[in-house]
């Protein structure tokens, strides 16, 4: 059975596209069949970080649109051959997108994949209500500060009311992911903790992931964290997730200090 | 292609079927009969209106103009006869309501039409997940009772007191409509607002001593009281 999956935060810049990209790249170098999907129509970003952004010919709304087949729109990962993209358009805006199209899109790519990872637009409108509509289940990305729990409290909220599972009085199944963590900040009382966070938020954890240069590194180049480099820490932390995402029980590990950042540093250095 | 559509030859399908209907038994003198069925539409004029009667002629025995002009009465009063009983066939003219024969006696249970029991609305609403930032419940009927948290930027509002069994970081407004009896209670006060019949204080008013404690808000005449629970 397909599951859609719907990563979303409401607040903007906290790592949704980042955490689908390594999301969908871990699946399939786990062996799942995975397309990565771009709502962000208008502010399209998941190409570039997936690296595909020069081999865009058709988007999302050109399906939706009739233009083009779904077949011709979704792009093949060089890396990994069972991760696919498909793309958003650029140059229109979410309205472009309908409920209707958006609905046909998904029921086609349920057919053909074993994850569908929707990648949510910022925000609580329109673009960020049709990525969560067919959602199965909900990744809510979230950073240890208070603006960004507040809204994904927000983002939870429509989960539980605005997606079709919802309106059929069943439960979209939630999870926090909690990104750019980092744990001498939080120790030192600059951010909150993790504990905080679940209690605000109420909702199971999928994983921690450390602040690192590796993330922005990997999205500098095109490649998803959990490719580019996948010994580093933000890497394991994202093939975690996705492992308890797929019904393993892996031990969460809350990342400490800089020591072991620099222990691993320091094997990587010998090695 | 043109399909014309032929017309189905359909069978005429007769059916048995038996109804209940009001059964008048006159009885002689007829003048003194039609007089108490005048004094019945007196003091109900539109009792047998639409109903189906049946006249029931054993009792008396007519001339085929006397049933005649009994049918013609009970109809001036609008009284429409179904058929006739009780009266030999030969009586009865064409023009007249068909004989009806082997009526049988039923009870006619006068069906009052119940009405639903109007259920008690509830003085309450109990909410068994968190109210999550940007929803707002509006309860104006009693207290609400919310077995979560309420999140920073959700609101709940209750005509009568309200009850929280997690944090409160949201806004609480308790006795909407002038009940300067609500109260708010909490496990974890936390809240942007709490508010009992207009009266209001900010998350900057609450003592910090109070914070992240059990706490229960109450009226002390137009002050506002925040005290802890226990």
């Amino acid at each position: 059975m397909a599951k859609v999956l719907v990563v979303t935060s409401g607040k903007g810049g906290v790592g949704k596209t980042t955490s689908t990209a390594a999301l969908g790249a871990a699946l399939a170098q786990l062996g799942e069949k995975v397309v990565v999907v771009d709502f962000d129509v208008g502010l399209r970003n998941l190409d570039l970080v997936m690296g595909a952004e020069r081999r865009v010919v058709f988007d999302l709304i050109n399906v939706v649109q009739g233009v083009a087949k779904l077949s011709q729109a979704l792009i093949r990962d060089k890396r990994l051959e069972n991760l696919w993209l498909l793309p958003a358009s650029q140059t229109r805006d979410k309205d472009a997108l309908t409920d209707e199209g958006g609905g046909n899109i998904i029921a086609d790519l349920r057919t053909k994949f074993d994850w569908i990872l929707c990648d949510s637009p910022a925000g609580i409108e329109r673009g960020a209500l049709l990525a969560m509509r067919y959602a199965d289940e909900a990744v809510i990305v979230t950073n240890p500060e208070v603006s960004s729990v507040r809204d994904s409290d927000r983002i939870i909220g429509m989960l539980d009311s605005k997606t079709v599972k919802a309106e059929r009085g069943e439960r979209v199944e939630k999870h926090v992911l909690i990104t750019r963590y980092d744990s001498a900040r939080a120790s030192r009382g600059e951010m909150l903790s993790i504990d905080d966070i679940l209690e605000i938020l109420a909702t199971p954890l999928l994983g921690i992931i450390p602040e690192s240069q590796e993330v922005l590194l990997a999205s500098n180049v095109g490649s998803p964290v959990t490719l580019n480099n996948a010994a580093s820490a933000p890497a394991r932390a994202y093939t975690d997730a996705v492992r308890r995402l797929m019904g393993e029980t892996v031990t969460m590990t809350v990342p400490v200090e800089r020591k072991g950042l620099m222990n691993w540093l320091l094997v990587r250095r010998a090695a | 292609m043109d399909a014309i559509a032929q017309p189905t030859h359909q069978l005429v399908r007769m059916r048995g079927r038996s109804y209940v209907a009001f059964v008048f038994s006159p009885v002689v003198p007829i003048i003194g009969w039609l007089e108490g069925i005048d004094a019945t539409l007196a003091r109900s004029p539109g009792f047998f209106v639409g109903k189906p009667v049946v006249l029931d002629l054993s009792a008396v025995d007519l001339s085929q103009t006397a049933i005649a002009h009994l049918v013609t009465s009970l109809e001036q009063r609008n009284i429409r006869i179904l058929g006739i009983e009780g009266v030999d066939e030969t009586h009865l003219t064409t023009g007249m309501p068909p004989l009806l024969t082997g009526g049988r006696h039923c009870v006619l249970t006068h069906n009052e039409t119940k009405k639903p029991e109007a259920k008690p609305k509830p003085m309450s609403l109990l909410l068994e997940s968190p109210v999550r930032s940007g929803q707002s419940v509006i309860f104006a009927e009693g207290d609400v009772t919310v077995l979560g948290s309420v999140g920073s930027g959700a609101e709940i509002v209750a005509g009568g007191s309200i009850h929280v069994y997690g944090a409160l970081r949201g806004r609480a407004m308790a006795g909407v409509n002038g009940n300067s009896a609500a109260r708010i209670f909490c496990q974890k006060i936390e809240a942007e607002l709490l508010a009992i019949d207009g009266y209001y204080q900010t998350a900057e008013d609450i003592s910090a001593m109070l914070r992240n404690r059990p706490a229960q808000a109450w009226l002390d005449g137009e002050i506002m009281r925040i005290t802890p629970l226990n």
